[in-house]
């Protein structure tokens, strides 16, 4: 199948990539963009570990094209912490080692970004209702949990960042 | 885990994808949300030689009131519709039903057209489509016509759509005075696809039923509303017997499929169950509602 060219906008930079109409998203980031804090688990759409955003929705990049993502804004986990600062939920997440292997984390943070802003003060509950899209095979989720209602409850004292 | 290759085309009009539709119909598939398509592309279970992207057609994601309906363009998100608040204040049955699908990240993109056209037998919103008896539009580059969702769902992923048809939008009738509403359903994990689901709304006037739909997923090839049933019930009273008596008719009514993971009788409890408790609870919000 023949290529096409196309400018992805990842993180705020544009990336130019030559890629085949099928190339999934996640597998263009990873491997056109070089950005590879997206994770790919399972491929259809289960795992939510390639979550990304896309004009600041969450998204599973492994059940979208690369060429789809032309013309619009995707963030990656990369682009989370800010000048060496980790982000109220990924410091949350380490605070309440809500990570073991790390696998899914990405995905898990894409994902409570974009909850948190549309959801600041969230049940547990909804917490588990969303988290249900992400699976981690190590922690069990209730440490992911408590990270999550520790970041929503920081991040409603204002600003989005700890401070050290 | 990787889809065969395709030629892609990202009309910016209707008439684009439909001339487009047109010419390759029989070896294209149209991509909205692409929830439900990409990944059997990805198993190779399909592998369409064209792929139409129909996410920049604006016309189709909005949500219109329109006096006795709400009508909702096809690729309105599954998020938009449990949000909404139009939808939700005269619609709430389609509101509290698209909550439910999937998980919150396959929610913001998978669309209501694309969910009718792929037609899973237990997905929620073909289930609500037949329930509430929506009207779906359909365009060609012959022109459009409008079927009701009984006669859009054929069987198992099966729809009365032409190789070169698109779904446009869907029009579901408002909620009523008067009228409560309740969709409930059952599987095994959270986010899974429904076993069972009952999707009711009731409508109460002077203490009897005035108005009444219930429909079943996951007890046939397609949803099916149970409309000769309810009507023998409109008139009676508006009371919790009447509930237990109608959730043991549906049960008697259906015919589910008796499989080695599922038996027919499991299916049946589920039904009579979940259309208890969705009576129940629509009959309560009707009273609330009462005109």
């Amino acid at each position: 199948m023949n290529k096409v060219a196309l400018s992805l906008r990842v993180n705020g930079e544009s990336h130019d990539v030559v890629v085949e109409p099928r190339k999934l998203l996640s597998d263009a980031l990873r491997e056109d963009c070089r950005l590879t804090g997206t994770h790919v688990g399972c491929e259809h759409g289960v795992c939510g570990a390639c979550t990304v955003l896309v004009d600041g929705r969450p998204v599973r990049s492994c059940l979208s094209f690369a060429v789809q993502a032309a013309g619009h804004e995707i963030t990656t986990i990369e682009a989370v912490a800010q000048g060496g600062q980790l982000s109220a939920l990924q410091q949350a997440l380490h605070e309440e080692h809500g990570l073991q292997c790390g696998f899914c984390t990405p995905g898990i943070v894409m994902t409570f970004e974009a909850f948190l802003r549309e959801n600041p003060d969230p049940s547990e509950a909804q917490i588990r209702e969303a988290l249900s899209g992400n699976l981690c095979r190590c922690t069990g989720y209730q440490n992911i949990v408590a990270a999550i209602k520790k970041a929503a409850a920081q991040m409603q004292g204002g600003g989005g960042y700890v401070t050290p | 885990m990787k889809p065969a290759g395709f030629s892609f085309h990202r009309p910016r009009t209707l008439n684009e994808a439909l001339d487009l539709l047109a010419a390759h119909g029989d070896t294209a598939k149209l991509i909205a949300g692409g929830q439900s398509l990409v990944p059997v592309m990805n198993m190779r279970l399909a592998a369409p030689a064209e792929l139409i992207d129909i996410n920049d057609l604006p016309d189709l994601a909005e949500i219109r009131y329109q006096g006795e309906f709400v009508e909702v363009g096809a690729l309105t998100r599954h998020h938009q519709l449990a949000e909404s608040e139009l939808v939700r204040s005269r619609c709430p049955l389609l509101a509290q039903a698209a909550a439910t699908i999937g998980h919150y990240a396959i929610r913001q993109r998978g669309t209501i057209g694309g969910s009718l056209a792929h037609a899973d037998p237990t997905a929620q919103l073909p289930l609500i489509a037949v329930t509430l008896s929506a009207e779906i539009d359909i365009a060609s580059s012959r022109g459009r016509r409008t079927l009701s969702a009984a006669d859009f769902f054929l069987s198992v992923m099966t729809t009365a759509l032409e190789p070169d048809e698109i779904v446009v939008a869907i029009r579901f009738p408002v909620m009523v005075p008067g009228e409560g509403c309740a969709f409930r359903f059952f599987n095994r994990r959270l986010s899974d696809f429904a076993i069972v689901a009952v999707a009711a709304t009731i409508t109460v006037e002077k203490m009897r039923i005035a108005g009444l739909h219930l429909g079943i997923g996951g007890v046939a090839p397609v949803p099916l509303a149970y409309v000769d049933l309810c009507q023998r019930f409109i008139g009676q009273a508006a009371d919790s017997g009447r509930v237990r008596e109608l959730a043991q008719a549906v049960r008697d009514a259906v015919e589910p499929e008796d499989n080695p993971r599922i038996s027919a009788e499991y299916r049946r409890e589920l039904v009579q169950t979940l259309t208890e408790r969705a009576l129940t609870l629509a009959l309560d919000e009707a009273k609330g509602n009462a005109a």
